[in-house]
């Protein structure tokens, strides 16, 4: 199960939202070993493409220098789909390789609903897991 | 020839679930063959046909290696190269 702040889950669709129709992808950093994602971080979409993204090389490789000096991990790292549904494609299959992490996926397909989705991704298999949505207007 | 060499996650069931290692050579090729004679298979993990494996990211101390050579880049005693799995996808 993914547990996610609602202000972090915000900040989440508000970027898939903003970059529509293009891709939109960042991570959620959290303390290692914790399971839990603090520190929303969004990333550059280097393809700038309504199918496709990758995060720009030299921003990950900042972002990932700074994760390690906080003995982070990304525990988060969402994308966004934006014409189809908010489930892993094939391309999102074969680049999976943070096995620890939750992969968000949201679909900004329909502009008045939110489709938020959270899969883990290990060895090329797909489980879609939970998501529950803590803080001021959530589920605790 | 010491060269420092940050493994990501994914690759350190190959390394003993070391972090860093140490390698030698004069470019990134020899490097990567001298991390494969010692941790075998994670040559094949970063290099297919001759090529940087389009899922994987390099880095020369602060450069993506595809902009300095890609494997024929030089390297030098002292040098830090870093590997991260490239984060990429999309809808099709």
């Amino acid at each position: 199960m993914l547990r996610i702040d609602r202000s972090i889950y915000d900040k989440i669709v508000a970027h898939a939202r903003r970059d529509h129709p293009d891709e939109a992808c960042g991570v959620v950093a959290g303390p290692e070993g914790s399971d839990r994602p603090e520190r929303f971080v969004e990333m550059v979409n280097a393809e700038r493409s309504p199918t496709f993204y990758r995060f720009d090389s030299l921003e990950q490789l900042r972002v990932w220098r700074e994760m390690d000096d906080r003995d982070e991990e990304p525990v988060v790292i969402y994308h966004s789909h934006t014409a189809t549904e908010a489930y892993p494609s094939r391309t999102d299959i074969s680049y999976a390789s943070e096995p620890n992490a939750h992969y968000v996926l949201v679909s900004t397909r329909e502009p008045d609903t939110v489709e938020f989705r959270s899969y883990r991704i290990v060895d090329g298999r797909v489980t879609e897991e939970p998501v529950e949505v803590t803080g001021a207007d959530g589920a605790q | 020839m010491a060269i420092e060499v940050r493994i990501p996650t994914i690759l350190r069931n190959l390394t003993g679930d070391a972090k860093v290692v140490e390698g030698s050579g004069t470019t990134l090729d020899e490097l990567i063959a001298d991390l494969d004679s010692r941790y075998p298979g994670i040559g094949e993990r970063l290099v297919n046909d001759g090529k940087l494996r389009r899922f994987v990211n390099v880095y020369l101390n602060d450069e993506d290696v595809r902009f300095v050579g890609g494997l024929e880049a030089k390297l030098s005693d002292g040098d830090n190269v870093t590997v991260l799995p490239a984060v990429a996808g999309g809808s099709l």
